[in-house]
């Protein structure tokens, strides 16, 4: 194989493209999410728990949310039964977003996730790790629906 | 072999900066389908196929036609389609490929197409479709290019080859039966209804798909030494004869059924479609054009004089090639949603972005012919 | 060391399959923590085997007709869009002739002849739409109702070539601007997706009627097809009733009543 100019040339387009983001954001720092769960609205609820311990959720919301919706919508079952026994609805909106529902005032984010609604606990944590949950391009977060 | 693409004429790059500039040009329009939704087209509640969906029905006709190839040089020794055996498979390819996009086009969320392989569903013959066409893709593009690699080193194709042909040509019949019986099996769309779609499909597809070889073979001979020969033509142009009489025969006795049964449901949709209905005849000019150029075409070619004239010959197969594509392009898929199935009467034309999206894809086919084309010209140059 | 072009392409892409494949076969093999409590359960949930409608055509009047399609299309943030193209409704009204195209009758009475037949999706026992879909983002449920999940749908559009009944609705836009106010007690679509009447199952699961029957003043009655006790089978059994397009053998859940009592 011959390397010529043209070779090392087009290589070094390729790199300057490829590593464009890692070379832009040099120097900068993105704050991490700082969680509050100490907000009005769950002082009011006076419950302080989630559904499953904070560990489990952070690993498996995921997989819980998309085997809700499965049970939810494609078998009409409507309650769950946590590791505890206690039973909640299965809903993102009326069970998650009772609690998890922040003001800009109450969570530290960036100012991007100002005018997502209420949803903005979700997006304390998504905003930072770059995965976008699609939810609210159906599901009305609840302050968002009065507007 | 690609390679062999990057050379050519200045009116070769003349054609390849066309079709770039219509793909370009049809890439703005789909974003703006993208981000704004299906509404920029002309589909409608009532009317919820058009153009995307009925191209594909035609184009996955076309790429099954490599098989009134195959069959007789691979299974019957027919040595004289030795040499374009390779651009009817080529000719498949990017007919596939097109079929795939327009299914991609036409799709309302593309960002979860691929839950059809996510969750799949044997009772759904949409999911067929899905695995046949792919199938039928992989083939195609295994088979030609191997042989063309074989040949270009003056080997015979190696032996493992040999049963992915035989499986191709099965699989091009199934691929068209499949795409039939999406039409096929709808209770509520008494167009469709017909225990011979398959038929039909088939037969127009071996009317058209040939054609469609012979005159870019034609072209091939006009652009480069590589001459397919006179028997060749003559014999694609035989079948190309035969099945389009049995099309039109088909369709005869469509007719039939529908007008001395005199069931209402029967007969509406086939009166919308060369009468008009309710005063709504959108498609009647075209499906009388295509009558009439699928009389001349066929007249054209049964007569042996004609079709042996290279002059009057490409004519001949325009006219059946438009007459295919006028029945199964624009009357099948879109006079089935007429009448409704609560029996009004909605039409349907297609938006300008709809069209550039559509040309696009035809764009993208046509690129793709052009460079297989010219990698199986630069080949048969080289040895 | 020298290889050719064509060997590097061979051994790039053999590794790439590789390390596709092998991250796909982890992933597979991954031990998801499994959920610790795999109990779904539905307390309220009106529990019936095939869940039907039967309307008295001659027990409804023109208001309460608007009332049920209003109440319906509020509640499920069904889009006004404004013109017929890209129309989305999930329960309307249209005539004789349309609604029973295979009965056709050029003496009918005055009175069936302009009656205003709420038409719907008809739930089928053998839904054409549920075969036909690629990715059953329709289903059926075991109560018989046709459900349409939202999450699912790649919005192919094969279900309403195949609904014998037009029954179906494609969001060709964006619905939100089209809905004039968000009912936030239940979620809008997205464009791309199909949508039709869901029999209110959300409703069906915390014990609660459809909306259309609850808004029809007792013209539509709601039960159980398959307990021979239920209202729906009193009322099938000593009145003549009819379904759209029986000849198809999609067993439509929803039935008409049309002659009344002082035409029975």
């Amino acid at each position: 194989m011959k390397i010529s100019g043209k070779t090392i040339g087009g290589l070094l387009i390729f790199s300057a493209i490829a590593l464009f983001p890692f070379l832009y954001n040099i120097g900068k720092t993105d704050a991490q999410p700082v969680i509050n769960t100490d907000t009005p609205v769950i002082q009011e609820l006076g419950a302080t728990e989630c559904i499953e311990d904070t560990e489990y959720m952070r690993e498996n919301h995921m997989q819980l949310l998309l085997e809700w919706r499965d049970a939810v919508v494609r078998e009409g079952k409507t309650t769950y039964t946590n590791s505890k026994g206690e039973q909640f609805e299965m809903s993102l909106q009326n069970s998650c977003l009772n609690c998890h529902n922040d003001t800009p005032e109450t969570v530290f984010f960036t100012a991007d996730t100002a005018n997502v609604g209420d949803n903005l606990f979700c997006y304390s944590c998504h905003n930072y790790a770059a995965v976008e949950p699609d939810c609210w391009d159906c599901h009305n977060a609840p302050r968002e629906a009065e507007r | 072999m690609l390679e062999k693409s990057l050379h050519g004429s200045k009116r070769y790059w003349l054609w390849v900066g066309f079709l770039l500039a219509v793909i370009f040009l049809g890439f703005l329009a789909y974003l703006k389908q993208y981000s704004e939704g299906l509404g920029v087209t002309g589909m409608s509640r009532d009317v919820s196929w058009g153009l995307y969906i009925s191209q594909f029905t035609f184009l996955v006709g076309v790429a099954a036609s490599a098989v009134m190839v195959a069959i007789p040089y691979y299974l019957h020794n027919y040595k004289a389609f030795g040499k374009i055996v390779i651009l009817g498979e080529f000719l498949a390819v990017p007919s596939v490929i097109m079929c795939i996009l327009f299914i991609f086009v036409d799709v309302g969320r593309p960002d979860r197409i691929l839950n059809v392989l996510l969750h799949p569903t044997p009772h759904s013959i949409m999911f067929w479709d899905m695995c046949v066409l792919c199938g039928y893709l992989l083939l195609n593009l295994v088979i030609g290019w191997t042989v063309l690699g074989a040949e270009r080193k003056g080997f015979p194709p190696p032996k493992w080859v040999k049963p992915f042909i035989y499986l191709s040509i099965p699989w091009a019949i199934s691929i068209h039966t499949v795409t039939a019986f999406l039409y096929a099996g709808m209770p509520g769309r008494h167009l469709w209804l017909t225990a011979i779609m398959a038929a039909r499909f088939l037969a127009s597809a071996f009317a058209a798909g040939p054609a469609l070889l012979i005159l870019l073979c034609m072209i091939v001979r006009k652009v480069s030494s590589f001459d397919p020969g006179k028997e060749a033509i003559q014999s694609l142009a035989k079948i190309v004869t035969y099945a389009m009489i049995a099309n039109v025969f088909f369709y005869g006795l469509e007719f039939f059924t529908a007008f001395y049964s005199n069931i209402p449901g029967h007969k509406h949709p086939l009166v919308y479609l060369f009468a008009g209905l309710e005063g709504y005849g959108q498609l009647v000019p075209f499906m009388w054009v295509a009558v009439v150029l699928a009389f001349v075409g066929i007249l054209l070619l049964v007569v042996p004089k004609t079709r042996r004239n290279e002059k009057i010959l490409p004519f001949a197969l325009i006219s059946v090639f438009i007459a295919a594509w006028i029945d199964k392009g624009l009357g099948l898929v879109l006079g089935g949603f007429v009448p409704t199935p609560l029996e009004h009467v909605v039409e349907y034309t297609p938006t300008l972005t709809e069209l550039a999206i559509t040309f696009m894809v035809y764009a993208v086919g046509a690129l793709l012919i052009t460079i297989l084309y010219k990698v199986v010209i630069g080949v048969r140059e080289e040895i | 060391m020298s290889i050719n072009r064509r060997e590097f392409l061979k051994r790039a892409g053999v590794i790439t399959a590789l390390g596709l494949g092998g991250a796909v076969t982890l992933d597979a093999f991954e031990l998801l923590e499994p959920l610790k409590a795999a109990d779904f359960t539905s307390e309220n949930k009106l529990a019936g085997k095939r869940w039907g409608l039967v309307i008295d055509m001659n027990k409804l009047t023109q208001a309460d007709i608007n009332n049920i399609i209003a109440g319906c299309h509020e509640a499920h943030n069904v889009p006004d869009m404004g013109n017929p193209k890209d129309e989305i409704k999930w329960i309307w009204t249209d005539t004789y002739e349309h609604v029973f195209p295979g009965s056709e009758n050029h003496y009918l009475d005055e009175k069936t002849k302009t009656m205003p037949f709420l038409v719907l999706c008809n739930h089928c026992d053998h839904p054409p739409c549920v075969r036909v879909c690629p990715t059953q983002a329709t289903f059926k449920r075991e109560d018989g109702v046709v459900g349409m999940d939202m999450h699912r749908c790649i919005g192919c559009r094969f279900c309403m070539a195949a609904c014998p009944y037009g029954a179906r609705s494609f969001n060709y836009w964006d619905p939100v601007p089209h809905i004039a106010k968000i009912n936030p007690d239940y979620p809008h679509r997205t464009k791309g997706v199909v949508e039709k009447c869901n029999f209110c199952m959300e409703r069906l699961d915390e014990g609660l009627m459809p909306i259309c029957v609850e808004k029809s003043n007792g013209a539509i009655v709601f039960g159980d097809l398959e307990d021979p006790n239920s209202e729906v089978r009193k009322l099938l059994s000593t009145h003549y009733s009819i379904r759209r397009k029986p000849e198809l053998g999609t067993q439509p859940s929803i039935f008409y009543l049309i002659g009344g009592e002082d035409n029975a």
